[in-house]
C-alpha cells in the first residue's frame, strides 16, 4: 500500500504541476495569440501600424530602456553598499528596497501625482518653469522607476552576500581601485544574477500598468504606453487590435525569458 | 619589510568590545612569524589589520616606519592569501595571477608580453605550468592554494601575509607546501606572517611564534624558548600535551597534593601552585611509592606510553625505555622537570623553570 502510494505520488504531483502551469500560464498566452489572430495575421499586423499604436510602442520602448539603465546602475550600487559594507540602518534600507514590491503601484502613481500634479506640492512651480512631470513622459519614467527598482538589487543581494568580501579585498590589496574591482571582479562574478535582474526589470517595466495609469493621464498618442493602449482599445471594442498589441507584449516578454534560459545554460556549461 | 605595532587596539564594528587589545609586536625584515592561538584569539584580525584591511582601531601600526594608510595600496608591497584563497572564479588561472599587474596604472603597467612572461615564471614557480588556462573550479585545494600564492607574489611584494594557508589541505600536501613556502621565503627575501591554529605546523615553518589568546599577545618567541620558558599555563598547554599537578610551595619545595608524586625543590613564594609537565618529562622512581604502572598498547616513533595509576588519579607518560616488570611496581612519580605556575592573580611575574 505505502509502496504503491510512494510510486504514485510523484506522478500525481507532476501531473498537477503541469495542469496548474497549463491553466494559469500557457492557456492565457495561447488565448491571447488566438484572439489576436482571429482575423488573420495580416489584420493583426495592420492594427499595429495605427499611429497611436506605434506611438505607444515607441513610448514603452523608450521608457523601458531608460528605466532599465537607471535601475541597473542604482540596483548595483544599492546591492554593493548593502552587502559589502557594515553600517547603521542597513537592515532598514533592505526592507525599504522591497517597499515597491509590497505597495500597490496605484499608490506609487498617486504619490507622484501628489508631488508633481497641477495641485501638487511642486507641480505648479515646476510648471511655471516649463517642466511638466505629471501627465507627461517624465512622470511615466518616475513611476516605472519606482515600481521596478527592487528587481536588480534583490536578485544581486543574495548572490553578493554569499560571495562575501574576500574577492573584493583581494582585488583591493592587489591594487585595484573601486571601479576596477567593480567592473573586473564583482560584476563578472555576479554576472548571471545581474543579467537575471536586468531582464526582470525590463519585463516588469514594459508591463507596468497601475502606477503609469494614474500619473500619465491616458493621453492617446502622447502618454499612452502599450498596456494603457491595450486597455483603451479593449474598452473601445477593438478587440483584435487590443489582442494584437497584447500578443506583441507577451512575445517580447517571452523572448526575455528565453534569453535568460539560454544564457543560463551557456553560463552553466562554461562553469560546471 | 619591518612591521611595528604599539598599543594597537581594535574594536568590533559599532561596539566597544575589543577584538585586539593593546598589541605590541615587532616583526623584523625577512622574519618568518606565525600567529598561533585557538579560534577567536584574534589571529586573523591582527593579520588583516597589518594588511590595512580594518578600521575601528587605535594605536600605532607602522610598515617600514610609515603608517600604512599613508601609502597608496599599489605601493604597499603586501601580498595577502585568504583562508579560502578567494580566487576570481570567472578568470583563468593565468588571468588570476596577472590581475595585480593588469590593474596597475597604465604608466607603470608592464606590456602584455612582460605580464605573460611573469605569469609563466610564476606558474613554473608553483609547479603548475600546464594549468594556465584552467578555471579555479577545476583545481584541487592544493593547486588553488598555490595559485592564490602566485597571484599574491605577482607584483613582487616584500611582505607576505597568509591566513590559515594550509587549513583545507591533507596532511601530506600540507607538509610539502609548508617546506616549499619556507624555501620560497628564504629565496625571495620575503617577510612572512602566517596565521595557523596548529602549533606543530608553526614550529616547523616559522622562526618566531606569536601566541595569542583573547585578543592579546601572550608570548612571542622562538619555538625552543616557548618550550623552555612558557610565559603562562596557556602557552604551555597550547604547545602540546600537558599534565597538571596541583600542590603547594612550602619553604623552598613544591609539594604535590597527590602523595604518590615526589616533592621537589622550587624557589618561590609560599602558596598554592600547580606543576605543569609534558608526559615525556615524567620519570618513575621504582620501589619508592604506591603507584602502579600499566603499559599502553599503542606506541609510536619508538616511544612507549604508560598509564600511571595513583591513589587519586591516573595519567599517561611517554618514555623511550621499555620498562621491566620490576620497574612498574610500587613507583613514585618524579615531576621535577615540570614548571610551576601560581594561580592567575599572582601569575604577573614570569615564572622560573624548576
Amino acid at each position: 500500500m505505502t509502496r504503491q502510494s510512494s510510486r504514485i505520488t510523484p506522478v500525481v504531483l507532476t501531473l498537477l504541476s503541469y495542469t496548474i502551469i497549463g491553466l494559469l500560464i500557457v492557456l492565457p498566452v495561447v488565448l491571447i495569440l488566438h484572439e489576436a489572430l482571429r482575423q488573420g495575421l495580416h489584420t493583426a499586423l495592420e492594427t499595429l501600424k495605427d499611429p497611436e499604436a506605434r506611438s505607444s510602442i515607441r513610448l514603452t520602448a523608450c521608457v523601458t530602456a531608460i528605466v532599465t539603465v537607471i535601475n541597473t546602475a542604482g540596483g548595483v550600487a544599492a546591492a554593493w553598499t548593502l552587502t559589502k559594507y557594515d553600517f547603521r540602518g542597513a537592515r532598514l534600507l533592505v526592507s525599504l528596497i522591497e517597499l515597491p514590491i509590497s505597495v500597490s503601484p496605484v499608490i506609487a502613481g498617486l504619490v507622484w501625482l501628489l508631488l508633481f500634479g497641477r495641485q501638487g506640492w511642486w507641480g505648479n512651480w515646476l510648471g511655471h518653469h516649463g517642466l511638466h512631470i505629471a501627465f507627461a513622459v517624465p512622470g511615466i519614467i518616475l513611476a516605472t522607476l519606482f515600481v521596478t527598482f527592487p528587481y536588480v538589487a534583490r536578485t544581486l543581494m543574495p548572490y553578493m552576500e554569499q560571495q562575501g568580501r574576500a574577492a573584493e579585498e583581494t582585488a583591493f590589496l592587489l591594487g585595484a581601485g573601486f571601479w576596477k574591482t567593480l567592473i573586473h571582479v564583482t560584476l563578472p562574478d555576479a554576472g548571471w544574477a545581474l543579467l537575471s535582474g536586468v531582464l526582470l526589470t525590463t519585463a516588469r517595466a514594459m508591463g507596468e500598468f497601475g502606477a503609469v495609469a494614474v500619473i500619465s493621464g491616458h493621453i492617446p498618442g502622447v502618454t499612452e504606453t502599450m498596456p494603457l493602449h491595450i486597455e483603451t482599445l479593449y474598452n473601445g471594442y477593438q478587440s483584435v487590435a487590443a489582442f494584437a498589441m497584447a500578443a506583441l507584449l507577451v512575445l517580447v516578454a517571452m523572448t526575455t525569458v528565453l534569453i535568460r534560459m539560454f544564457l543560463e545554460r551557456s553560463f552553466r556549461k562554461q562553469h560546471p | 619589510m619591518s612591521i611595528t605595532l604599539e598599543a594597537f587596539t581594535q574594536y568590533a564594528p559599532r561596539s566597544s568590545r575589543k577584538l585586539l587589545d593593546n598589541i605590541a609586536l615587532t616583526v623584523e625584515d625577512r622574519a618568518f612569524v606565525a600567529l598561533v592561538g585557538p579560534s577567536g584569539a584574534g589571529k586573523t584580525t591582527l593579520l588583516r589589520a597589518i594588511a590595512g584591511l580594518s578600521s575601528h582601531s587605535e594605536g600605532t601600526l607602522l610598515i617600514d616606519g610609515l603608517p600604512i594608510h599613508d601609502r597608496p595600496v599599489q605601493d604597499r608591497g603586501i601580498g595577502f592569501v585568504f583562508q579560502n584563497y578567494a580566487l576570481f572564479r570567472h578568470m583563468t588561472v593565468a588571468r588570476n595571477i596577472a590581475f595585480g599587474l593588469d590593474v596597475l596604472p597604465r604608466a607603470r603597467r608592464p606590456d602584455r608580453a612582460a605580464i605573460q612572461r611573469r605569469v609563466t615564471e610564476l606558474l613554473d614557480l608553483i609547479q603548475l605550468p600546464h594549468l594556465a588556462k584552467a578555471y579555479p573550479d577545476q583545481l584541487s585545494g592544493g593547486q588553488r592554494q598555490r595559485v592564490a600564492l602566485a597571484r599574491a607574489l605577482a607584483t613582487g611584494p616584500r611582505l607576505l601575509l597568509l591566513d590559515e594557508p594550509f587549513g583545507a589541505l591533507d596532511p601530506l600536501v600540507r607538509r610539502d607546501i609548508r617546506r616549499w613556502l619556507r624555501d620560497l621565503h628564504d629565496r625571495m627575501n620575503l617577510t612572512t606572517i602566517l596565521v595557523t591554529h596548529d602549533h606543530e605546523e608553526a614550529m616547523d615553518v616559522a622562526d618566531t611564534l606569536v601566541v595569542m589568546q583573547e585578543g592579546r599577545i601572550v608570548q612571542a618567541a622562538d619555538a625552543s624558548t616557548l618550550n623552555a620558558a612558557p610565559q603562562t599555563p596557556f602557552v604551555m598547554e597550547f604547545l602540546g600535551e600537558t599534565l597538571k599537578f596541583p600542590g603547594t610551595v612550602r619553604s623552598g619545595q613544591f609539594v604535590p597534593d597527590n602523595t604518590d608524586i615526589a616533592p621537589f625543590p622550587f624557589e618561590g613564594p609560599d602558596g598554592d601552585a600547580t606543576a605543569f609537565i609534558r608526559p615525556h618529562d615524567v620519570f618513575l622512581l621504582p620501589g619508592a611509592g604506591q603507584a602502579s604502572v600499566e603499559k599502553r598498547p599503542h606506541f609510536s616513533n619508538g616511544l612507549f606510553r604508560y598509564q600511571i595509576v595513583t591513589a587519586e588519579a591516573a595519567f599517561e607518560m611517554i618514555t623511550p625505555t621499555d620498562l621491566s616488570p620490576q620497574e612498574m611496581q610500587n613507583v613514585r612519580v618524579d615531576i621535577s622537570r615540570g614548571k610551576i605556575f601560581y594561580p592567575a592573580a599572582a601569575s604577573e611575574d614570569p615564572p622560573k623553570p624548576a
